[in-house]
């Protein structure tokens, strides 16, 4: 199998839906000819043409409207926002229409597409290129949202997403888009929506991370081994609908929990896995679960490696946990 | 005017200036320039579905106000602007509506027992009681969904279309809005998408006047909508949309335009909103009922009336004969919805996702489980 980053198994991704579908098309902020920000829509251009890897104005409402109407009309869209914070030009569209046209029209009219934009932080982009906002989607009824944190995953769940029938919020974490290298499994190769990957087995704390933070964890795992606490780490992987039944056997068998996330903490998809936690496995805890994330304020530039829950801050919480 | 929160916008006379295609004459007699050429039977078949829209919403205002449907929103007085465009698109044209156009959803076949299940949010209403009354579809028809948020559907309407242009199909796209969508972020992306793009699109605008309590002159400082094109590089034309012929001759211009690969047009359609926003609006708070009479006069159906009395001798007794057998048609799909029961209980979780995941079925079994299990008002 051949060594890929994130950015190219993406890109191998995409290029592999497009020879296999006619339908799937790109569209975005400078897709095209440049071949995105990040490069990731590589070489797209010039082997499928600008009917299918489309330079758009720079709108981000009016990229997720039009590609709601090119879904409707039968194509498979999959357009990119430049980062995960610009996205909320098209926020109404995302939550008012394209969420809700499966179920407002009675199913008449499905609409489905996959969205694509860099989120996370870590990369000095300061607020506006470095939030997660992940919750301010899963909120909303209607959409599937995914993260992944290495190139098989990332491209194995692309391509299912591509092919899931409902619209999907696809968060690539472009802390680790050329950080984060690996096998990626040639040709056709799916990983399925709403399953968690067991990354590291272990028996003292469950960890529930994903994206760019699960290599902190894992730094923070092996931190913690030293001092005798063996940690389970689970990448959620799919954020939304989350694969409940992986994190509560973990817990089951732990008793203990630590889920991280970047976004800030109130609020954030942490709450819900640990409410989730207290009320299917109340009677396993051995420990209040425990959450480290980023901060409720915005997303700072000189000091964000203090906001964000690195391993510094993880292995803390994974001790105090474990010997609560 | 003393008083008044704002005059009452424009004046009737808009509709003579000399850029606003006008075809239908006073006299009921048509002015040849722009005569689309309908038929006699074709005129006779629009007559009857705007006399159809016009006795629908009467009917159901007053249902709604004996509270029988929570809500209905009308198209009093703009029945030209919307069965004229709706007529002339093709038959493989999209149709993409604002939340005022169940005419047109008629017009592409919606069977009025389904409207009316619409009304009552019903198990039969096409969109299964999810949404509020006139927030219908029908896909069959090449008819798109409503939803309430203003001026979405603008950029739907033109990604819909660019995708034919993209596939090489012969399809354009008509899509509805008001006078105040015009102000909307979808407006702007779609008018600049569709001229970039050339995606064959019709953007419709139905200004009548009102959006809402809000005059168009607080909307915009530009002297007519249809000058927005300009901007965009999109043309832009202003019609007399109380006159159908008016509506007819522009929208199929617009049509022919897209088809032959020309992009898109805007229609400003001049047109008055005679009756409130919706049921939960009244105007009185903020129009004075005294400038209403010239638009009153204006009334489309009336003005087709004499036109179809001069060229076919139509009488009053056969106006009268309609109004009993389009009477009769809707009280009994009424009757019919009002019988027909609620959506299931568990519909409430189906088309939320293509398949139900695992906490909508832990909730839908919550739900099942509860006291209300029998069902809603049960």
């Amino acid at each position: 199998m051949p060594q890929m980053n994130m950015v190219q198994a993406i890109n191998d991704a995409l290029r592999h839906e497009m020879r296999r579908d006619s339908r799937v098309v790109v569209l975005g902020e400078d897709v095209g000819k440049v071949g995105g920000v990040f490069r990731v829509t590589q070489g797209l251009f010039d082997e499928f043409g600008d009917d299918r890897v489309i330079d758009t104005p720079l709108s981000e409402g009016g990229i997720i409207g039009t590609a709601i109407g090119m879904a409707l009309y039968g194509l498979v869209p999959v357009p990119e926002i430049q980062f995960s914070d610009f996205i909320f030009p098209a926020y109404d569209q995302i939550v008012s229409e394209l969420a809700k046209y499966r179920y407002r029209s009675g199913g008449e009219y499905p609409a489905k597409l996959v969205i694509r934009t860099p989120t996370g932080g870590g990369i000095r982009g300061g607020h506006y290129h470095s939030q997660s906002p992940e919750a301010q989607f899963i909120h909303v009824a209607g959409l599937k949202v995914v993260c992944p944190s290495n190139p098989a995953d990332a491209k194995g769940l692309l391509l299912a997403s591509i092919r899931d029938p409902d619209p999907v919020l696809f968060f690539e974490p472009k802390r680790i888009y050329r950080a984060a290298k690996g096998e990626v499994p040639e040709g056709d190769h799916t990983v399925p929506i709403g399953k968690a990957s067991v990354v590291r087995k272990g028996q003292h704390v469950t960890i529930v991370v994903w994206g760019a933070m699960l290599y902190e964890a894992l730094d923070a795992a092996n931190q913690a081994a030293a001092q005798g606490i063996d940690c389970e780490i689970i990448d959620l992987r799919t954020l939304w609908p989350l694969d409940i039944e992986t994190i509560i056997t973990s817990v089951k068998k732990t008793g203990r929990v630590v889920v991280v996330h970047e976004a800030p903490k109130s609020c954030g998809l942490g709450g819900e896995i640990v409410a989730l936690i207290n009320e299917k496995a109340f009677l396993h805890l051995e420990a209040p679960p425990k959450r480290v994330t980023g901060f409720d304020t915005p997303f700072p530039y000189t000091l964000e490696m203090e906001y964000l829950p690195l391993s510094h801050r993880i292995l803390p919480a994974i001790i105090e946990t474990a010997r609560y | 005017m003393e008083g008044s929160a704002h005059p009452v916008a424009r004046h009737p006379l808009d509709t003579h200036a000399p850029d606003v295609v006008r075809v239908l004459r006073d006299d009921g007699t048509l002015d040849p320039t722009n005569d689309p050429g309908l038929r006699s039977d074709e005129v006779l078949t629009l007559y009857r579905a705007m006399v159809r829209a016009r006795l629908l919403d009467e009917r159901l205002v007053r249902l709604q106000r004996q509270g029988r449907i929570g809500f209905h929103i009308g198209c009093k007085g703009e029945e030209a602007s919307i069965l004229g465009s709706a007529f002339a698109m093709r038959q493989n044209d999209w149709i993409f509506p604002c939340y005022r156009e169940f005419a047109a959803a008629l017009w592409r076949g919606m069977p009025l027992q389904r409207y009316v299940d619409n009304m009552f949010g019903n198990t039969n209403d096409p969109v299964k009681g999810r949404q509020m009354p006139d927030h219908y579809t029908w896909k069959s028809g090449k008819f798109g969904s409503v939803s309430s948020p203003i001026g979405t559907q603008i950029t739907q309407a033109v990604g819909f279309a660019w995708a034919a242009k993209i596939r090489k199909e012969d399809a354009a796209v008509l899509v509805y809005f008001g006078d105040g969508a015009t102000s909307s972020n979808e407006f702007h992306n779609g008018m600049n998408f569709a001229g970039v793009f050339k995606a064959p699109t019709v953007f419709f605008c139905r200004n009548n006047g009102w959006a809402i309590s809000v005059p168009t002159e607080r909307q915009t400082a530009s002297e007519t909508f249809a000058q927005k094109g300009v901007a965009y590089g999109v043309p832009g034309v202003r019609c007399d949309g109380n006159d159908l012929f008016a509506v007819v001759k522009v929208t199929r211009d617009a049509v022919a335009r897209a088809a032959r690969g020309e992009g898109p047009t805007i229609i400003e359609a001049l047109t008055y909103r005679l009756e409130g926003h919706s049921t939960s609006d009244d105007p009185k708070a903020y129009r004075p009922e005294a400038g209403l009479d010239s638009w009153r006069r204006l009334d489309p159906i009336p003005r087709l009336r004499r036109y179809i009395e001069r060229t076919t001798g139509w009488t009053d007794a056969q106006d009268k004969e309609l109004e009993t057998e389009l009477d009769a048609e809707l009280q009994a799909a009424i009757a019919v919805a009002e019988k027909t029961a609620p959506p299931a209980l568990e519909s409430m979780f189906e088309d939320v996702f293509g398949e139900l995941p695992w906490h909508l079925q832990e909730q839908r079994d919550e739900l099942l489980r509860g006291p209300r299990a029998k069902g809603h008002g049960h």
